[in-house]
C-alpha cells in the first residue's frame, strides 16, 4: 500500500544520538524533520547495541547509559516536533526537477524533501543470516528473518531457531495457526520474557510444539523450497522437516542502499567536507559515523558538531533570503521562545 | 608481556603479546589479527569476537557469566569451549593462552 508522499523540509536518515541532535540544531533554525529509521525506536546503536552499557565521554556526563542518552536527547528536541517513522529503511533516494529530493522507504512511503541527512552510523541494522551453505537460495520463500504477514506461515511447518524474544514470540503467536512447529535452541535457558518462557514451555508440555536442543549444521531442498534442517544436538544429528524456517540470530549493521545513491564513498563511509558536512551531492550531508574526511574520530560527541555545522548550511538552501544571525540559547530570547522555555 | 597465541580455522598460528588488563579480542584487534570481528566494540552485545578457547586452558580463563552466554546464542557453531574474547581479561596467569577463531564470525 503506497501513502500519499510527505512533503518537508528535512529528512533525517537514522534516529541514532547524531540524528536526534541535528533535529534540535535544524530546530533553532526554525527547520523542522522526519527522521526515519529501521528500528523499531529512537537511540540507534545506544538503544540497541548498549542501552545499559556506560558511556563516558559525552562533555558534561561523567556516565550516561545508551539509553539514558537517548531518552535525553528525546526530551531536548521535544518542542521541534519531530516526525518518526520507524521499521523502515530508505531504499531510493532521486534528485527532482526542482533541485528536491523524492525518497522511497521499504514499507513504500514517500517523500518530498529539500535537505536529506544521512545519520546512518553503522548502516542499518539487518537480521543476522546464519553462515549455512546454500541458505540464500531459500530465501525467497522459505526462509524468512521477521514475520511481516502472519498468514503466511499458517498450515505449514515451521522451524524456529533462537532464544531470545523474537524467537518466543513467534513461537508462541505462530503456533496455533502452524501445522507444525519446532523451536531449536542450542541451550535450555532462554533469554526471553519470563511470561514468554512459561507460555512456550507450557505449549512444550502440551505436545503442541516441539522442542529440540541443538544448532543448525545443514539445510536442504530443491528449487528454493526448504524441505529439512539438520540440527545438530547433544544425542546426535536430527533431520527436522520443515518448509519454513525462521532464525532468530540478532541484528548485524550492513551500509545497505546507501551504496547505491551515486555518493562517493571511502571504505564504506560517505565523503564529506569539514565545513559543512555535505556529500558531492549539493543539499545531501552526512553526520556522525557514517561519514568520512581528514582526522574524522567516531565519537558521538564529533556527531553533535557536525550536526550543528550542517544545520546552519541546510538553513541557507531552506530560507535563502533569511538574514543569519548567529545567537546562544543562554541569551537569546527567541531562541528560547522556539525552546518553550521562555 | 603475556603471549597470546590465535588459531585460524586454516591453521595459520598468530603469536601476538597483550598487556595485563586489557581483554584478549583488544589485543587480537591491536595486533590486526585476523578472525576477530567486534563490531560492537566490546560491549558484549554482537558475539562477533566468538573464539574457542584451547581445552587446555578453559579452566584458567574461567566459563562466561550469564551476560556472555546469552550473547554467545548469537554466536554459530557453540561448542563447550567458546567465548566471547572480548569478555575474556589477559593475566599473567594467561600467558602462554591458546584460542582458536571461527572459520566465519557471525
Amino acid at each position: 500500500m503506497s501513502n500519499a508522499p510527505i512533503e518537508t523540509d528535512v529528512v533525517i536518515i537514522g534516529a541514532g544520538p547524531c540524528g536526534l541532535f541535528a533535529v534540535f540544531e535544524l530546530g533553532l533554525l526554525d527547520i523542522r524533520c522526519h527522521l526515519i529509521d529501521i528500528l523499531d525506536r529512537p537511540g540507534g546503536q545506544c538503544a540497541e547495541l548498549y542501552p545499559e552499557k556506560p558511556i563516558y565521554d559525552i562533555p558534561a556526563y561523567p556516565i550516561i547509559s545508551g539509553q539514558e542518552l537517548t531518552d535525553k536527547l528525546m526530551e531536548q528536541i521535544k518542542p521541534f516536533e519531530p516526525e518518526f517513522h520507524f521499521n523502515q529503511r530508505v531504499d531510493e533516494i532521486e534528485r527532482l526537477e526542482d533541485g528536491r529530493f523524492h525518497l522511497k522507504t521499504d514499507d513504500n512511503q514517500e517523500f518530498i524533501t529539500k535537505i536529506v541527512v544521512i545519520a546512518a552510523g553503522g548502516g542499518s541494522f539487518t537480521p543476522k543470516r546464519p553462515p549455512l551453505p546454500g541458505i540464500e537460495e531459500f530465501e525467497n520463500g522459505s526462509v524468512h528473518y521477521s514475520v511481516r504477514r502472519m498468514s503466511d506461515f499458517a498450515g505449514k511447518d515451521l522451524l524456529i531457531v533462537g532464544g531470545g524474544d523474537s524467537a518466543l514470540d513467534w513461537t508462541l503467536n505462530l503456533a496455533p495457526i502452524a501445522n507444525s512447529l519446532t523451536l531449536v535452541h542450542r541451550r535450555d535457558k532462554f533469554r526471553a520474557a519470563t511470561d514468554s518462557v512459561n507460555k512456550m514451555l507450557a505449549l512444550r508440555e502440551e505436545g503442541k510444539i516441539n522442542f529440540l536442543l541443538g544448532q543448525m549444521k545443514e539445510i536442504k531442498g530443491e528449487n528454493g523450497n526448504l524441505s529439512s534442517v539438520t540440527i545438530s544436538g547433544p544425542d546426535g544429528e536430527t533431520e527436522v522437516a520443515c518448509n519454513r524456517l525462521l532464525p532468530f540470530f540478532g541484528l548485524t549493521m550492513k551500509l545497505g542502499p546507501v551504496a547505491n545513491w551515486g555518493l562517493n564513498l571511502h571504505e564504506n563511509l560517505i565523503t564529506v567536507d569539514t565545513e559543512k558536512f555535505e556529500t558531492n551531492e549539493k543539499g545531501i550531508f552526512a553526520v556522525g559515523d557514517i561519514n568520512h574526511y581528514p582526522g574524522k574520530l567516531k565519537l558521538i560527541l564529533s556527531g553533535f558538531h557536525e550536526a550543528a555545522l550542517m544545520a546552519q548550511k541546510a538553513n541557507q538552501y531552506i530560507y535563502p533570503d533569511k538574514k543569519v544571525i548567529f545567537q546562544y540559547t543562554t541569551s537569546s530570547s527567541s531562541l528560547q521562545k522556539k525552546l518553550g522555555v521562555k | 608481556m603475556p603471549k597470546i597465541t590465535f588459531i585460524e580455522h586454516t591453521g595459520e598460528a598468530h603469536e601476538v603479546e597483550g598487556d595485563v588488563g586489557m581483554t584478549v579480542m583488544e589485543v587480537a584487534r591491536k595486533a590486526d589479527v585476523p578472525g576477530i570481528e567486534a563490531e560492537c566494540g566490546g560491549a558484549c552485545s554482537c558475539a562477533t569476537c566468538h573464539v574457542y578457547v584451547d581445552e587446555a586452558w578453559t579452566s584458567k580463563t574461567g566459563s562466561p557469566e550469564e551476560m556472555e552466554e546469552d550473547m554467545l546464542d548469537f554466536a554459530f557453531d557453540v561448542k563447550g569451549n567458546s567465548r566471547l574474547s572480548c569478555q575474556i581479561k589477559v593475566t599473567e596467569e594467561l600467558d602462554g593462552l591458546i584460542v582458536r577463531t571461527p572459520e566465519k564470525q557471525f
